[in-house]
């Protein structure tokens, strides 16, 4: 069974729509990057998943209802909302304690030897630790819980490249293993884009696009066209064109690699550059129909 | 892998959740509470650094005691009783108005506090529920302030008692009479008795509406909590020139208690024979109040569940 299912998702504030009717299955054991501009929708949805905010439509996660049994999910389900949350007069000692007091599986022995890895001391507060420290505090007591589902949002947001590395290394060696799922949210794709197995964009509460990393892979291409090949790549209907030190960059979706191999250098795009071909192209759409 | 559905499957009702180790309500309740005690230490460190001043004030005017009590055994024995207990009274009613002071501004704080500092995120993503957060909040006030402010009272006015009967067995004077005078362990009975009738359960409603306005409001809980009853009251004196509002108000803030004491502004003599409790269960407004109270805990349960970080 999936680990969440959700059928025609949506949510609105007002009369903004934050999550427009999403329809989505993640499997267990993927690490899913959930990508889009700000105001996507991205937090309205996991915000859902969690349980943290009612919604329309149908949302099954674990095979629970995430807004009807909050505390019953959070058993299986971990998730790390934003940095800086954890209360700043809570001690280290006092938040292992506490977690360890109502979390069934949260195996402190785990927490204390991840804390042991970084200068965390046991009796500081939270208020006199500096926020990579916070996430790294965080993480430790979130990895030492045997969760099924773990979900992060902006988990790395305005921490040093240090810390985020450290951050996405220590989630795959030492947590993430088939049987786990992860959802994580953040601007930084470039530096995740080894991590996910799975990803999909989302804007203006709808999804744009949603694919496997080998999908993404295969799918598309970006090529550094010679310039006497300009007009035959242009033929070709790239996606997405911008330039680079005076040379084209073309971004195809589903074209032959060989027959792109021939107009110039062809490579893997980032997942920064797909995400501003898809948004452009969504915003000429727009535009378009505006016209 | 992430398909677009067009149906979802009829079986994903089934739990996919292993089996967890079931962790008793009462231990999520001890840790909600030891939660509450470390964000919010003010609830014992006021009235113990009161309950230091008292102590420290006592110790000094024990100088003075020898002669006090000769001076005194001129007056007959009721007014006697009363300039020695008058002291161990004060002292009871400063650490009685702290318990006040500090539940109302716990209370005041305790939902909204969380969601100012974004930390219900980090609250909200453990197993534990709105149910007993709430609960455990609720009980401060309810359960732990009072029995606190008793056990302190009476632990500072024992280490009073025994420091001036020591100086009066010093000075020759009987011991004995000043501790019969005294009555130290039927005044707190007396005193649990009158905290947990006129302070908790009478005064229930308005820690509920404290709690609920917490809960509820982006910012300002204060002014929320006292002004819609302050508008209730202009609006009907100056739509229909009545003040009924404001008499039930008055009636129920200093009418307090008057069910559960025959005579609430002295500590009486013998506390069996003036204590009623048949009478201030019996009272209507005492169960109206609770109940009002169960519907305000229960809306800030609710509210909790929705509400998000300011």
């Amino acid at each position: 069974m999936s680990c969440i299912e959700a059928c025609g998702l949506r949510k609105a504030f007002g009369s903004t729509i934050a999550v427009d009717g999403i329809d989505l299955r993640v499997e267990e054991g993927r690490i899913l990057g959930l990508i889009g501009p700000n105001g996507a929708g991205k937090t309205t949805a996991l915000n859902a998943i969690v349980g943290l905010t009612p919604y329309q439509g149908e949302l099954r996660v674990l095979g629970r209802d995430p807004w009807r049994e909050r505390d019953r999910l959070m058993r299986d389900v971990c998730f790390i909302a934003d940095v800086a949350v954890l209360p700043r007069w809570l001690r280290v000692s006092q938040a292992l304690d506490y977690v360890e007091g109502v979390h069934p599986r949260f195996d402190r022995a785990k927490a204390e030897g991840f804390l042991a890895k970084t200068t965390i001391g046991r009796n500081s507060k939270v208020r006199e630790l500096s926020k990579g420290m916070v996430v790294q505090l965080h993480l430790a007591l979130v990895m030492a819980i045997d969760a099924r589902l773990l979900v992060l949002d902006e988990p790395t947001l305005g921490l040093d490249i240090l810390y985020r590395k450290q951050f996405y290394d220590s989630l795959l060696t030492d947590y993430f293993d088939r049987s786990r799922t992860i959802i994580v949210t953040t601007h930084q794709v470039e530096e995740i884009q080894d991590v996910l197995t799975d990803l999909m964009f989302i804007n203006r509460g709808r999804i744009v696009l949603n694919c496997s990393m080998e999908e993404f892979e295969s799918r598309y291409l970006e090529v550094i066209v010679n310039p006497e090949n300009l007009a035959a790549a242009r033929a070709l209907k790239p996606m997405h064109e911008r330039q680079v030190f005076g040379r084209s960059i073309l971004l195809f979706d589903r074209v032959d690699r060989q027959q792109l191999a021939t107009l110039g250098d062809v490579r893997t795009p980032s997942i920064a550059d797909l995400f501003v071909a898809v948004m452009s192209s969504q915003a000429g759409a727009r535009q378009g129909v505006a016209q | 892998m992430n398909t677009q559905l067009d149906a979802l499957p009829e079986s994903s009702d089934g739990s996919l959740a292993i089996a967890p180790a079931e962790i008793p309500a009462l231990r999520h309740m001890y840790w909600a509470l030891r939660r509450e005690l470390w964000e919010n230490r003010a609830i014992y460190v006021a009235p113990l650094a009161i309950a230091a001043v008292i102590l420290f004030g006592s110790l000094i005017s024990t100088i003075g005691l020898p002669h006090k009590m000769r001076a005194l055994s001129a007056l007959d024995q009721a007014r006697q009783r009363h300039a020695v207990t008058s002291h161990y009274d004060l002292a009871a009613a400063l650490l009685m108005g702290t318990f006040l002071i500090v539940a109302v501004f716990y209370c005041i704080e305790a939902l909204q506090r969380e969601r100012r500092d974004r930390s219900i995120l980090f609250w909200k993503s453990l197993p534990v529920s709105d149910l007993t957060t709430v609960a455990a909040k609720a009980s401060i006030p309810f359960v732990v302030l009072p029995l606190l402010t008793c056990a302190i009272t009476f632990v500072t006015q024992f280490i009073v008692l025994l420091v001036s009967s020591a100086v009066l067995a010093a000075s020759g004077l009987s011991v004995a009479t000043y501790w019969a005078q005294v009555s130290l362990f039927q005044a707190s009975l007396l005193l649990l008795y009158h905290v947990m009738t006129v302070h908790v359960l009478w005064c229930a409603p308005i820690y509920g509406w404290l709690l609920l306005v917490s809960a509820w409001a982006r910012r300002a809980a204060f002014l929320w909590a006292v002004l819609p009853p302050l508008a209730i009251g202009a609006l009907e004196k100056l739509l229909f020139n009545t003040a009924h509002f404001a008499a039930f108000l008055e009636q129920f803030l200093t009418g307090s208690g008057t069910e559960a004491l025959m005579a609430p502004d002295t500590l009486p003599m013998d506390p069996t024979t003036h204590v009623t409790p048949g009478r201030f269960l019996s009272t209507p407004g005492l169960w109206l109040g609770l109940a009002i109270t169960a519907a305000f805990l229960a809306a800030a349960v609710r509210l909790r569940r929705y509400r998000e970080p300011i």
